[in-house]
């Protein structure tokens, strides 16, 4: 097989395969997740102002007071990178033109250029966080394979696909397709891993911001 | 006419330097060694005209009109002349109950040895009843002789795989002569059509090495599938320098451009129509500004649109409604085991340890 067969596979079947396994993990684990729901709560609910399942979601984006200071590698690190993602993977304009062809949905994109910026930003700010993990024997001690496998196949696309457009290292057919397998195999593992937390994020923080404005509580 | 090749040759006013032309020029195109440009002519000099047996099935006779008319005049053509073609429904003055006396006779004749040379895909459905000639179905003719022939040849993609009437959804429940035969060799000449010259150096190979020439895995020849029509087109460089076509009369297309991004399935298409042309070569599809169709592929009927450039994915939601259901399927089982689990630990008021809480 070739880098061009390769990349036709991981363009054809590949992507049936990992966009089948995305969708049906994404179902199974949904389904799991929310039939494991506490019983329902019959005490009367005490009102406090601001208790509300969307202040969960909204503060539990920001550092609490004097966490910004403690920890300010993983506050930091974690902001630029999760946004860097973001615009890396929903604002590159080939990305917007796959996302097209698939779904006709289409936005405008950001510069190449800019976009690369955001790349080479997003792979620092991970490689900062993962030496942070390795230094702090805290943070080693809690981190299981789990940790490491999620932040290598979350590096793995953006180095990939830098590399590709900057046609580093590997012709650009050869990387484009390792690029491309990269993101299948995040598609893939993605609903079975701590990754999962792309899709139930903002779920979570409402269902316990519920629970606790039930309480009285506002967290 | 049952004497050497070469008496026929002379009788049709081909010279002695016309001949070895032509024999070194297809053992170079079969990447064979130089010598064995001589060998070939005198193996095919020498050659008793071999019995070959045409069966045509649920085909359109666009390979049989490819291998008669193209080029009717070069010697392609008039080697095609000296095998004896002693049954071929197209071709032949006979109809009816002559041409299947002439079909019979030759299979006992040559009974073993006879070349059998098969164009169209054969039908499985309602028993086969889909096709059949003199009320036979294609599945027994082939079967039949199959069991006689000394190597078989799947011409056109529909015979080497199934081709147009096994494209979605198959409604005659069409397959391939290699799905049917197991106990001969069988060289597939896969196109839609396929390509005279290819023909001829199969038989050419068969005539003078006793055997079969090396085939990939899809079965096809090395010598004309080995390579893409990518690799061998002439507009490879405006691949590499990224100048593509963006429609079929812009700038681009008028300078000759790549067609990739209008659909060109040439990267991923075993052929030799970059090298060897069409009609005598005088052009080919991409030479005349059209994309290639990935035709001597299986299944390229449903490869995801001729116009769809190769980068932009097939189908890949074709499977989301199925991975949806699996899924839910898959969550409410683990989600009524996750239940049973919890009311087990309930009933027998299990407590929760600290090795639990580090799973």
């Amino acid at each position: 097989m070739d880098a061009l067969q390769l990349l036709t596979w991981a363009r054809g079947p590949g992507l049936d395969l990992a966009l089948g396994i995305f969708v049906l993990g994404v179902v199974w684990r949904l389904i799991e997740v929310y039939s494991l729901g506490r019983k329902r709560d019959l005490a009367p609910a005490r009102q406090h102002p601001g208790a509300s399942g969307l202040r969960t979601v909204l503060r539990r984006s920001l550092p609490p007071p004097g966490m910004l200071k403690a920890s300010p590698v993983s506050y930091v690190g974690g902001f630029v990178f999760h946004i860097g993602l973001a615009l890396v993977v929903f604002l590159f304009a080939p990305h917007i033109l796959l996302i097209k062809s698939l779904t006709g949905l289409s936005w405008p994109g950001l510069p190449s250029q800019f976009i690369d910026m955001v790349a080479v930003l997003t792979m620092m700010a991970m490689l900062v966080i993962l030496a942070d993990r390795i230094n702090k024997p805290v943070k080693r001690f809690l981190s299981t394979f789990g940790d490491w496998f999620a932040w290598v196949v979350t590096f793995l696309p953006v180095l990939t696909g830098w590399m590709a457009v900057q046609h580093l290292l590997l012709p650009y057919t050869l990387m484009l397709a390792l690029h491309i397998l990269s993101a299948e195999l995040l598609l893939a593992v993605l609903p079975f891993t701590k990754l999962f937390h792309a899709i139930t994020l903002f779920g979570s923080r409402w269902y316990s911001g519920r629970i606790n404005a039930h309480k009285g509580v506002p967290v | 006419m049952q004497g050497p090749m070469i008496d026929t040759l002379v009788r049709q006013g081909v010279s002695r330097r016309t001949f070895l032309k032509y024999c070194a020029t297809l053992a170079s195109m079969m990447a064979l060694p130089p010598t064995a440009g001589r060998a070939m002519a005198e193996a095919l000099a020498a050659a008793r005209r071999p019995s070959v047996i045409w069966l045509p099935f649920q085909e359109c006779t666009g390979c049989t009109e490819s291998m008669t008319r193209s080029h009717s005049p070069t010697l392609e053509g008039m080697i095609f002349d000296m095998v004896s073609l002693d049954y071929h429904e197209t071709l032949m003055a006979a109809a009816g109950h002559q041409a299947e006396d002439a079909l019979h006779a030759a299979m006992k004749d040559n009974a073993g040895k006879y070349l059998l040379i098969v164009d169209g895909s054969v039908p499985l459905g309602i028993d086969g009843a889909y096709s059949c000639i003199a009320g036979r179905t294609n599945v027994d003719l082939l079967k039949e002789a199959a069991a006689g022939a000394a190597a078989i040849v799947a011409m056109g993609s529909c015979a080497a795989f199934g081709g147009i009437p096994k494209a979605k959804p198959n409604p005659t429940g069409a397959v391939a002569i290699s799905d049917i035969v197991k106990d001969r060799p069988i060289v597939n000449v896969p196109g839609c059509p396929p390509i005279p010259v290819v023909m001829t150096g199969v038989l050419a190979h068969y005539l003078t090495f006793g055997r079969l020439p090396d085939l990939d895995d899809k079965m096809r020849p090395v010598a004309f599938y080995g390579e893409t029509i990518h690799d061998r087109c002439y507009r490879r460089p405006f691949y590499d320098q990224g100048k593509f076509a963006k429609s079929f009369d812009d700038e681009g297309a008028r300078r000759g451009w790549c067609l990739f991004e209008l659909g060109c399935k040439g990267p991923v298409t075993h052929n030799a129509c970059a090298t060897t042309k069409w009609n005598g070569g005088t052009s080919w599809p991409v030479e005349s500004g059209h994309g290639c169709l990935g035709c001597s592929e299986p299944d390229f009927w449903d490869a995801g649109g001729f116009y769809k450039a190769l980068s932009m994915p097939a189908d890949p939601l074709k499977m989301g409604a199925a991975a949806a259901a699996v899924g839910a399927v898959a969550g409410v089982a683990v989600s009524f085991a996750n239940r049973a689990k919890k009311h087990r630990a309930q009933s027998s008021h299990e407590t929760t340890t600290l090795a639990d809480l580090e799973k």
